[in-house]
C-alpha cells in the first residue's frame, strides 16, 4: 500500500505563492480588463468577448503582426547562420579563444535602451559614424524618414546585439564534440562540408534549438531597442506588436482592447514556440533512430 | 596491409627537451610484421596512445621516422597513410544509416556506386550486421557502433593497418568478450595488420599474436603472450602481466646458484651477472609449497574459484603462490620451492640471459 504524506504540499507552497504573485495574479488582472469596458471613474462594465472580436478584425493589429513576423523571420535567417559561421571560425583553445569569448559576450551585457541609443547616435547623419559615412558616400540614408533605412537599421542593431548569443551557444555545442570525430572524419577523407553536415550540425542540434527558440521569443516581443531608435516610425514602419500594444494601453488608455490584444499576443508566442519545439524534438527523435 | 617500421622514433611534447624525462616516447627501433595482430599494453600514461597516434599520423613525431613497407610516411597525413582507426568512444555519423556510414569513406574517395554497394554488402556480412544496414546508426548500442567504426576501416580494401585505441572501454562486460573474439576471428580470416592499444592484460594477451609492453615511454618487451609469461625481459613485465604478478626476491647470484634469504639453492642454469642489483623472479604459478625448500609462513589465502592465491611471508618479503583447486594449503609454517625453469634472474630490473641461451644465440 502506498503511504501518502500531504505535508509535502507545504514544501511546494513558497513556489506557488511566488508564481501566483509574479505571474498568475498580473495575468488574471489582464484577463479581467480584457472582458470589461470603462468610461473612467473606475467604473467597469461587462463586455464579454467584444474586445477580442474587435482586435481580431483590427487591421492595425494584423499589420503589426505581419511586421513582427517579418522582423523575427529576417533576424533568425541572419543571426543563426551568421552565429554558426562565427562559432566555426573562433579559435578552439588558448588565450585567443578566451579573448574572443569575452568580446562576443560584450554586446549581450549592454542594456536594451543603451543599445537603442548607441545605434540612434551611430546612424545619425550629422554626428553618427555610420550615418555620416553613408551620407558621405552619397547614399541616401535616414532611418527617421526612410522605410528601408529604418528597417535595415533595426535589423542591423538586433544582429549586432544578439548574434553573439547564437555564436556562443553554437561554440559550446562545437566544443563538446570529441576529437575522435574529427580524426575519424580525416581518416574517412571527409570534406570540410561533410564534417559540417554530418558531424558538427547534428551535434549542434540541441543548442541550436535553444538558440532559435530564445531568439524567436525575444525578437517577437522586442520593444525597447526600436522604441528608442525609431519610436515605431517612420509612420508605423517599425511599429512592432509590443510597441503598438504600449501605444494602445498607455498612450490611448484603451485598457480593454489592449488587454485582449496582449492575451492574444501571449498566445501567439506560446503556440509558435510550442510548435517549433515539438518539430525540433521530433526531428531529434528521428535522427536518434529511437 | 603493410609492414610497419619505427626507425629511431622518439617523441616529446616539449619544444626543447633537456633530459630523457622530457620524452613521452624514448627512442625505439622496431619492425612490426605485415598481417600480425599487435597489442600495445601498458599502464595509463605510458605512451601507448602517443605511439598509436604517431603510427596513425594524427601526431607527427618529434624525432625519427615511420615507414610502411619501407616507404617513409612520417610526414603524410592519416588519410594518405591509408590506415583505419577505431577510437575509445564509438564514432558513427549519427544522421546516417549503417549502410551510409560504411559507404562514407568510399564515397569520399569517389568510387563508383556499384563497387561501393558491393563492398558495403561484403563488410556488412563481415561485421555481422547485414540484417541492419538500413537502420539509423544513432540508436544502436555501443558495441554495434564500434563494429560500424571497424567496418568503415575494413571497407577500404587497400587499408594498411587497422588501429584500435582501447576500443572496448565503453562496451558492456558481457559484450567485451564476444567483440574481442569476433575481432580475433576477423584477423584470422582477413589478415589485416592490427594494432590494439589497451591497459587490460587479458584483452592484450587474448587478442594479439605479439604484445608490445610499454612503461614510461619505453617499449620494455615485444613478445608472444607465452614469452611474456615465461621470460619477462624486465621486472615491470613480470609484475604487470599475470594475476598476481611475478614474485621478486633480492638474491645473490653465484653462477648456477642463488642465495635468497641466507639459503642457497640451485638455479639449474648458470648466469653471469655484473655489479648491479640482482633479483630473481618467480611466477606464483611456479611456486610449490611443501616440506622442503625455503622456510615461509602463510599469511592469507584468497579463493578465486579455479585456484587459490596463497600469500606468504618469507624472511620479511611478501610473495604469492598459486595453488590449484584440490591441493591442500598448509597452515602457518611451510616451505617454498621453485619449479625448475620457472626462475628468471634480473640485474638492475633487466633479465639476465642464461649462459647456455647466450651461447646458443
Amino acid at each position: 500500500m502506498k503511504t501518502r504524506n500531504e505535508k509535502a504540499w507545504l514544501l511546494v507552497l513558497p513556489v506557488l505563492i511566488l508564481v501566483a504573485f509574479s505571474a498568475v495574479v498580473p495575468l488574471m488582472t489582464v484577463v479581467n480588463y480584457s472582458v470589461q469596458d470603462t468610461f473612467g471613474n473606475n467604473v467597469f462594465f461587462w463586455a464579454g468577448l467584444e474586445w477580442f472580436d474587435e482586435m481580431l478584425h483590427s487591421e492595425r493589429m494584423w499589420n503589426a503582426l505581419v511586421r513582427q513576423l517579418a522582423f523575427s523571420g529576417i533576424i533568425l535567417a541572419i543571426e543563426v547562420p551568421l552565429g554558426i559561421f562565427v562559432a566555426l571560425n573562433m579559435p578552439k583553445k588558448g588565450a585567443w579563444s578566451s579573448l574572443c569569448l569575452v568580446l562576443m559576450a560584450l554586446p549581450l551585457l549592454i542594456p536594451w535602451n543603451v543599445v537603442g541609443t548607441i545605434w540612434q547616435i551611430f546612424g545619425r547623419v550629422d554626428i553618427g559614424l555610420l550615418g555620416h559615412t553613408l551620407d558621405a558616400m552619397g547614399i541616401d540614408y535616414n532611418y527617421t524618414q526612410g522605410f528601408y533605412a529604418a528597417w535595415i537599421t533595426v535589423i542591423a542593431m538586433d544582429v549586432w546585439h544578439w548574434t553573439s548569443l547564437v555564436a556562443l551557444l553554437a561554440y559550446a555545442g562545437l566544443r563538446s564534440i570529441p576529437d575522435a570525430y574529427y580524426q575519424a572524419a580525416r581518416i574517412d577523407q571527409a570534406s570540410r562540408w561533410s564534417v559540417f553536415r554530418y558531424i558538427e550540425l547534428p551535434k549542434m542540434r540541441g543548442v541550436l534549438t535553444i538558440a532559435i527558440l530564445l531568439r524567436f521569443m525575444d525578437s517577437f516581443k522586442i520593444y525597447t531597442e526600436p522604441f528608442v531608435l525609431t519610436g515605431g516610425g517612420p509612420g508605423n514602419a517599425t511599429t512592432f506588436l509590443s510597441i503598438d500594444l504600449v501605444k494602445m494601453a498607455l498612450g490611448q488608455f484603451d485598457l480593454g482592447p489592449a488587454a485582449a490584444f496582449s492575451l492574444m499576443y501571449f498566445l501567439v508566442i506560446m503556440v509558435i514556440s510550442y510548435v517549433f519545439y515539438i518539430v525540433m524534438t521530433n526531428l531529434d527523435k528521428q535522427e536518434g533512430g529511437a | 596491409m603493410a609492414e610497419i617500421t619505427l626507425d629511431k622514433l622518439a617523441h616529446t611534447y616539449l619544444s626543447e627537451p633537456r633530459s630523457a624525462d622530457d620524452f613521452a616516447l624514448q627512442e625505439m627501433n622496431h619492425v612490426w610484421r605485415d598481417g600480425e595482430a599487435y597489442a600495445l599494453l601498458g599502464p595509463s600514461g605510458c605512451g601507448k596512445s602517443t605511439l598509436l597516434n604517431i603510427i596513425s599520423g594524427l601526431l607527427v613525431p618529434s624525432h625519427g621516422r615511420v615507414l610502411f613497407d619501407g616507404r617513409d610516411v612520417t610526414a603524410l597525413s592519416t588519410a594518405e597513410r591509408n590506415i583505419a582507426q577505431v577510437f575509445q568512444f564509438p564514432v558513427v555519423y549519427d544522421t546516417m544509416t549503417v549502410r551510409e556510414n560504411l559507404a562514407f569513406p568510399l564515397k569520399n574517395r569517389g568510387l563508383p556506386a556499384a563497387e561501393i554497394a558491393e563492398r558495403v554488402g561484403r563488410v556488412g556480412r563481415m561485421i555481422g550486421m547485414e540484417g541492419g544496414l538500413d537502420r539509423r546508426a544513432a540508436g544502436l548500442t555501443a558495441d554495434a557502433k564500434q563494429k560500424i567504426s571497424l567496418g568503415r576501416g575494413m571497407v577500404r580494401d587497400d587499408v594498411n593497418a587497422l588501429l584500435f585505441d582501447e576500443p572496448l572501454t565503453v562496451i558492456d562486460p558481457h559484450m567485451k568478450w564476444e567483440l574481442r573474439t569476433q575481432l580475433k576471428q576477423l584477423h584470422r580470416d582477413f589478415g589485416h595488420t592490427m594494432i590494439y592499444v589497451t591497459h587490460d592484460q587479458t584483452e592484450a594477451l587474448t587478442f594479439a599474436d605479439r604484445v608490445v609492453v610499454m612503461n614510461d615511454g619505453v617499449v620494455v618487451q615485444i613478445g608472444t603472450p607465452e614469452e611474456l609469461f615465461e621470460r619477462p625481459r624486465h621486472t615491470f613485465v613480470g609484475y604487470f602481466i599475470g594475476s598476481p604478478g611475478m614474485n621478486l626476491f633480492e638474491a645473490r647470484i653465484e653462477g648456477a646458484r642463488a642465495v635468497v634469504a641466507g639459503t642457497r639453492f640451485d638455479l639449474g642454469r648458470s648466469y653471469t651477472t655484473g655489479p648491479g642489483r640482482t633479483q630473481i623472479g618467480v611466477r606464483p604459478e611456479y611456486i610449490r609449497l611443501g616440506d622442503h625448500g625455503l622456510p615461509a609462513r602463510v599469511t592469507r589465502v584468497e579463493d578465486v574459484g579455479r585456484h587459490r592465491i596463497v600469500r606468504l611471508e618469507m624472511d620479511g618479503q611478501e610473495l604469492a603462490a598459486v595453488v590449484p583447486e584440490g591441493r591442500p594449503v598448509p597452515d602457518g609454517g611451510t616451505h617454498v620451492q621453485f619449479v625448475e625453469g620457472g626462475v628468471n634472474v634480473y640485474e638492475d630490473d633487466w633479465r639476465v640471459t642464461p649462459d647456455e641461451e647466450r651461447e646458443a644465440a
